[in-house]
C-alpha cells in the first residue's frame, strides 16, 4: 500500500513538482529568453541597454529553476533523468553552450566602450537566448513522440541527429515563438519611449509567429501522434483544458491592442502553463514513451525513487518552496517598474 | 579513445575549472559582508567603496560560477548515467536541498546586491549580501555532503542485483552526516575563504606597491589578513581531522597518499618524494613513523598499507595521488608561515613599508587555487576505483548508450569554450583591477531613463 497525500499517491506528487517547477522556469526563464531574442531588433546602444537591464537583475535568479527543475527530477525520477539526458546528449550539450555564451555575454558586454565588443556579445547573446527556447521545445517534441527504449529503459536510436526530426522541430519553433511573445510583453512593462513604442509593432510580429506555428503543431499532432490525444477521448471532461488554453491564447492580443501589458503578461505566462498541463495529461503517467514496445516505456511508478526519498523531498519542497517565493517577491518588487540605467548597470 | 577515459577525464576538467569559482565567492563574499558591516557600524564611506568594489568582481566570478555549475550538473545524466541511477535515491535528496535552499536564497538576493545599491537601505543591501553569502555556504555544503557520501556511504541499502542493483535511503540524516561530511564542508569552507582572502590580499598588496588607494587598500589588507591567517590555521585542524577519518574509512586511499605500501607496519610521513610504484618505494625525505604518529599519537602503531587490498581495489595512480596531496599540504605549511609573519610585521607596524613582503603577496594568490585544486584530486583519485565507494566501480558508472565520439566532441567542445572563458576572466579582472576601486560615474549625476529615451532611443 502506497502512501497517499490528498488521495495522491508520493510518485505522482512528484511529478507534479517537478511539473510545477517546469512550469516555473519556463514562465520566468521565458521572459527573458524571449526578451533577448528580440535583441538585434534594437538598434540604439541605449535601447540594447536597457533591454538588457530590464532582465538584469532577475535573469539569473530565473535559471535557478533550471537547476531546481533539474534537480528535482534527478532527485525524484533518476531513471527518467538518466535516459533522457544520454539519449539527448548532443541536443543538452548544444543547450550547454548556450546556457554557458548568454550569461557571459550579458555579463562581459557592458564591459568595454568598443563597438565591434559590445556588437559580438549582442550577437552571442540574441543567438544563444534564440536557440535555448528553441531546443528545450525540440526535446520536448522527442518526450511527447517517444524514443526508442529497450527493456532496461536503455535508449537504442542512433546518436547525433535523430532529434531533428519535423515534430521536434516544429514543438521548437512553436516554442520559440511563445517566448518571443511573452518576452516583448515583458520589455513593453519596462520600457518607455520610442523602445516602448517599437516594442508594440514587434509584439504584434511575435503573437502572429506564435499563433502560426501553434496552429500547424496542433493539426501536426492531432494528425500523425493520435496517442496524444487518447486521454482526451476517453475523459471528454478535459477538454476543459485545452478550451481554456485557447481562451487564454486569445486573450493575448486582446489585452495587447488594449495596452493592458500587465494583463496580457498573466495570460501568456497562463498560456505557457496551461501548455504544460496539457503535455503533462497526455503523457501521465508515462514520462517517456518507448517506440519499440508499450512495456518498456518509462513511468512515473517505474522510474521514481523510494517512498521514504521522496518523502523525504516532499518535506524539503513544502519548507523551502514558500521561501523561494518569498524571495522572488522580495526581487521582483525592489526592481519593479520601468528601467533605469545607473552605475551598477550593465 | 574509450568511452570511460574520455568521459573522466571530461568530468575532472569540467569539475577543476568549475571550481575555480566557487570558492572566490565563496571567500569574497565572507569579505564583503565584513565591510559591508564595517560600512554600517562606523559610517565610514571608505568601507563602502570596498564593498561596491569587491562587488563587482564578485559579479563575475559568480557568473562564470553559475555558467559552468550547470554543465555539472548536466553532465550527471549525460555521461554518468548508471551512476546517476544508482545513486539518484540518496543523492537526490541532497541536489534537492541545495537547489532550494541554496542556490534559491543565492541567486535571489543576488540581484539586489549587485544592483540594488542605489535602490534599497542600506541595512536591506546588507541583509541581500549576507543571503547571497549564506546561500554559497549552503550550497557548499549541499554538494559536499553528496559528495562525502559516496566517499563513505552511510543511511543506504542497496536494492536489485547486477546491473540493476541501486542504492536507497533509509536515513537521511545518517546520509547527511556520514563520517566524512562535517570535517570535509568545513575544510572545503576554509579553503574557499583562503581563496577569496588572498585574491584581495593580491590585489590590494599591489596597489600599496603602486602606491594608488594606499589608504583604502591598507583597511582592506588587514582585514583580508585577519581572514586569512585565522583560517590557515584553522585549516591545519581541520586537515588532521580529514586525515583522521580517510584513515578509518578509506585506508587505501590514506595508504596512496603516503605512499604506505606494506601491509601492516609503522608508517613514515614524507615531507617531500616521489613513489616507485614498481618497486614499491618512495624516494624522499620522511619522517620516520610519522604517519603513524599523527594518527595514533605512537611512532610504532601499524597503519593498513595498500598491499591490503586486492589490486583491484586500490587506486590506481598512486604517485598522483601522493604528489597532489602532499602539495597541498606544502601549500598549508606554507600560508601558516607567510600569514602569521604578515601579522607580526602588521603588529609591528612595519608591513605596508615592506615591499618584498607585499611582492610575495601579490603572487600568492594562485597558491590556495592550487591547493583547492590539488585537495579534490588527491580526494577523488584516492577513491578510485570507485565511484561510491566500495560498491559502485568507475567502469560501471558510464553511460550504456553514449559513445566515444559523443564524449569526444563535447569534450573539445568544452575546451575551447572554457578557454575562452578563462581568457576573458583574466582579462576583465585585469581591467578592474587596472580602474580601481572609485567609480569616475557619480551617482547623483546618472541619467534617468526619460532623458534617456527622448534622446537615444531609435
Ligand atoms: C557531488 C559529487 C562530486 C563533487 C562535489 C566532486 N566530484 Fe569529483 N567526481 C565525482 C563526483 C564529485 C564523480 C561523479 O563521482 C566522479 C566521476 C567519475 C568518478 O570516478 O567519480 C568524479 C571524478 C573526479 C575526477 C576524476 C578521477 C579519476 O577518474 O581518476 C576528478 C579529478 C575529480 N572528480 C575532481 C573533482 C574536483 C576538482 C571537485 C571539486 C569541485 C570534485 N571532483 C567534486
Ligand atoms: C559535481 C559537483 C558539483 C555540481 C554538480 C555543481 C553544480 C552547480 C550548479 C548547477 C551551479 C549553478 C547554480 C546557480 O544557478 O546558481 C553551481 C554553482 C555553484 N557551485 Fe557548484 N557544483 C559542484 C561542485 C561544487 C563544489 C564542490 C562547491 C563548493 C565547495 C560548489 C559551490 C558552488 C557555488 C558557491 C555556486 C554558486 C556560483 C558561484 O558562487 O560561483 N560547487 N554548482
Ligand atoms: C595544512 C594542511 C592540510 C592538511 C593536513 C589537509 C588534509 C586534507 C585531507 C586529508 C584531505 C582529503 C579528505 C578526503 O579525502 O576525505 C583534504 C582534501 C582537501 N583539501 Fe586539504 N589539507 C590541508 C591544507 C589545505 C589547504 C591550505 C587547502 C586550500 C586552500 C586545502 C583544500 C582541500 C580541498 C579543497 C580538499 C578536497 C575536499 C575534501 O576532500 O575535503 N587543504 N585535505
Amino acid at each position: 500500500m502506497m502512501e497517499t497525500i490528498f488521495g495522491l499517491d508520493y510518485p505522482t506528487l512528484w511529478f507534479l513538482v517537478v511539473g510545477g517547477l517546469f512550469s516555473g522556469y519556463a514562465i520566468l526563464d521565458g521572459f527573458d529568453f524571449g526578451a533577448g531574442a528580440w535583441h538585434l531588433f534594437f538598434n540604439k546602444e541605449e535601447s540594447r541597454r536597457i533591454a538588457l537591464n530590464a532582465i538584469g537583475p532577475v535573469w539569473d535568479g530565473n535559471e535557478v529553476w533550471l537547476v531546481i527543475g533539474g534537480g528535482a527530477l534527478f532527485a525524484g525520477f533518476p531513471v527518467m533523468y538518466a535516459t533522457l539526458f544520454s539519449a539527448m546528449y548532443v541536443p543538452f550539450m548544444l543547450f550547454l553552450v548556450f546556457i554557458i555564451f548568454r550569461a557571459v555575454s550579458i555579463e562581459f558586454r557592458s564591459k568595454e566602450e568598443m563597438k565591434w565588443w559590445r556588437k559580438s556579445w549582442d550577437i552571442a547573446y540574441s543567438i544563444s537566448s534564440i536557440m535555448l527556447p528553441f531546443l528545450l521545445g525540440v526535446v520536448l517534441g522527442n518526450v511527447l513522440q517517444g524514443l526508442p527504449l529497450d527493456n532496461d529503459f536503455h535508449y537504442v536510436g542512433g546518436p547525433f541527429f535523430e532529434f531533428l526530426n519535423p515534430y521536434s522541430l516544429m514543438v521548437g519553433v512553436t516554442t520559440l515563438a511563445l517566448m518571443m511573445t511573452h518576452g516583448a510583453i515583458y520589455l513593453l512593462l519596462k520600457t518607455e519611449g520610442r523602445l516602448y513604442a517599437k516594442l508594440t509593432i514587434l509584439l504584434r510580429n511575435g503573437i502572429i509567429f506564435f499563433i502560426v506555428t501553434f496552429t500547424i503543431t496542433t493539426l501536426y499532432t492531432l494528425i500523425y501522434i493520435p496517442h496524444l490525444s487518447d486521454e482526451f477521448k476517453n475523459n471528454p471532461e478535459l477538454f476543459i483544458v485545452p478550451v481554456l488554453m485557447f481562451l487564454s491564447i486569445a486573450n493575448i492580443p486582446r489585452l495587447a491592442h488594449k495596452r493592458k501589458y500587465g494583463q496580457a503578461f498573466l495570460f501568456s505566462s497562463i498560456t505557457i502553463s496551461l501548455l504544460l498541463i496539457l503535455v503533462a495529461i497526455e503523457l501521465y503517467p508515462t514520462l517517456l514513451m518507448s517506440t519499440l514496445d508499450p512495456a518498456n516505456s518509462i513511468t512515473v511508478y517505474n522510474a521514481a525513487s523510494s517512498e521514504k526519498s521522496l518523502g523525504i523531498m516532499l518535506t524539503i519542497t513544502a519548507i523551502g518552496g514558500p521561501l523561494v517565493l518569498i524571495y522572488m517577491f522580495f526581487v521582483y518588487r525592489t526592481f519593479r517598474g520601468k528601467v533605469k540605467l545607473d552605475d551598477t548597470s550593465y | 579513445m574509450e568511452v570511460e577515459i574520455l568521459a573522466r577525464i571530461q568530468f575532472a576538467f569540467t569539475i577543476a575549472f568549475h571550481y575555480i569559482y566557487p570558492p572566490l565567492s565563496i571567500g569574497l563574499g565572507l569579505i564583503m559582508v565584513i565591510m559591508e558591516g564595517l560600512y554600517i557600524r562606523t559610517g565610514n564611506k571608505e568601507y563602502e567603496t570596498l564593498a561596491r568594489f569587491w562587488t563587482k568582481i564578485f559579479a563575475l566570478t559568480f557568473g562564470i560560477g553559475v555558467a559552468t555549475g550547470i554543465v555539472m550538473e548536466f553532465e550527471f545524466g549525460t555521461n554518468w548515467a548508471t551512476y546517476s541511477r544508482y545513486v539518484g535515491d540518496v543523492f537526490g535528496s541532497a541536489l534537492a536541498a541545495e537547489g532550494i535552499f541554496a542556490f534559491a536564497l543565492e541567486s535571489g538576493f543576488l540581484g539586489v546586491l549587485l544592483f540594488g545599491w542605489n535602490r534599497v537601505k542600506p541595512w536591506v543591501h546588507m541583509v541581500s549580501t549576507v543571503g547571497v553569502f549564506l546561500g554559497s555556504m549552503f550550497s557548499a555544503i549541499w554538494i559536499v555532503v553528496a559528495n562525502s557520501w559516496q566517499q563513505t556511504p552511510t543511511g543506504y541499502h542497496v536494492v536489485g542485483e547486477g546491473m540493476d542493483a541501486r542504492a536507497e535511503i533509509t536515513d537521511f540524516w545518517a546520509m547527511v552526516f556520514n563520517p566524512s561530511s562535517v570535517d570535509r564542508v568545513i575544510h572545503v569552507w576554509q579553503g574557499a575563504f583562503l581563496a577569496g582572502a588572498f585574491l584581495i590580499l593580491s590585489v590590494h598588496a599591489y596597489y600599496l606597491i603602486r602606491g594608488r588607494y594606499v589608504d583604502i587598500s591598507k583597511k582592506a589588507f588587514t582585514i583580508a589578513l585577519a581572514v586569512a591567517t585565522i583560517f590557515s590555521l584553522t585549516q591545519l585542524v581541520s586537515g588532521h581531522s580529514s586525515a583522521n577519518v580517510v584513515a578509518e574509512h578509506q585506508p587505501a586511499k590514506l595508504a596512496a597518499m603516503e605512499g604506505h605500501f606494506e601491509a601492516s607496519a609503522p608508517a613514515d610521513m614524507y615531507v617531500f618524494g616521489w613513489v616507485d610504484k614498481e618497486n614499491q618505494k618512495v624516494i624522499g625525505l620522511r619522517v620516520p613513523g610519522g604517519l603513524s604518529f599523527l594518527l595514533h599519537n605512537n611512532f610504532e602503531t601499524p597503519v593498513t598499507g595498500l598491499n591490503a587490498f586486492p589490486l583491484d581495489e586500490q587506486p590506481g595512480q598512486v604517485n598522483a595521488v601522493f604528489q597532489f596531496y602532499h602539495i597541498m599540504v606544502a601549500i598549508g605549511m606554507f600560508l601558516i608561515g607567510l600569514t602569521l609573519f604578515a601579522s607580526f610585521m602588521w603588529w609591528r607596524k612595519k608591513l605596508f613599508e615592506t615591499k618584498w613582503l607585499l611582492w610575495v603577496f601579490v603572487f600568492s594568490v594562485i597558491l590556495p587555487q592550487i591547493a583547492n585544486q590539488a585537495g579534490w584530486f588527491a580526494a577523488e583519485m584516492g577513491r578510485q576505483p570507485w565511484v561510491v565507494y566500495g560498491l559502485l566501480r568507475t567502469s560501471d558508472a558510464l553511460s550504456k548508450t553514449v559513445t566515444a565520439n559523443q564524449v569526444l566532441f563535447s569534450l573539445i567542445l568544452f575546451m575551447l569554450i572554457y578557454a575562452l572563458l578563462l581568457v576573458l576572466f583574466l582579462y576583465l579582472l585585469n581591467k578592474k583591477i587596472k580602474h580601481g576601486p572609485y567609480d569616475e560615474h557619480n551617482t547623483e549625476t546618472r541619467p534617468f531613463q526619460e532623458e534617456v529615451s527622448d534622446a537615444l532611443i531609435n
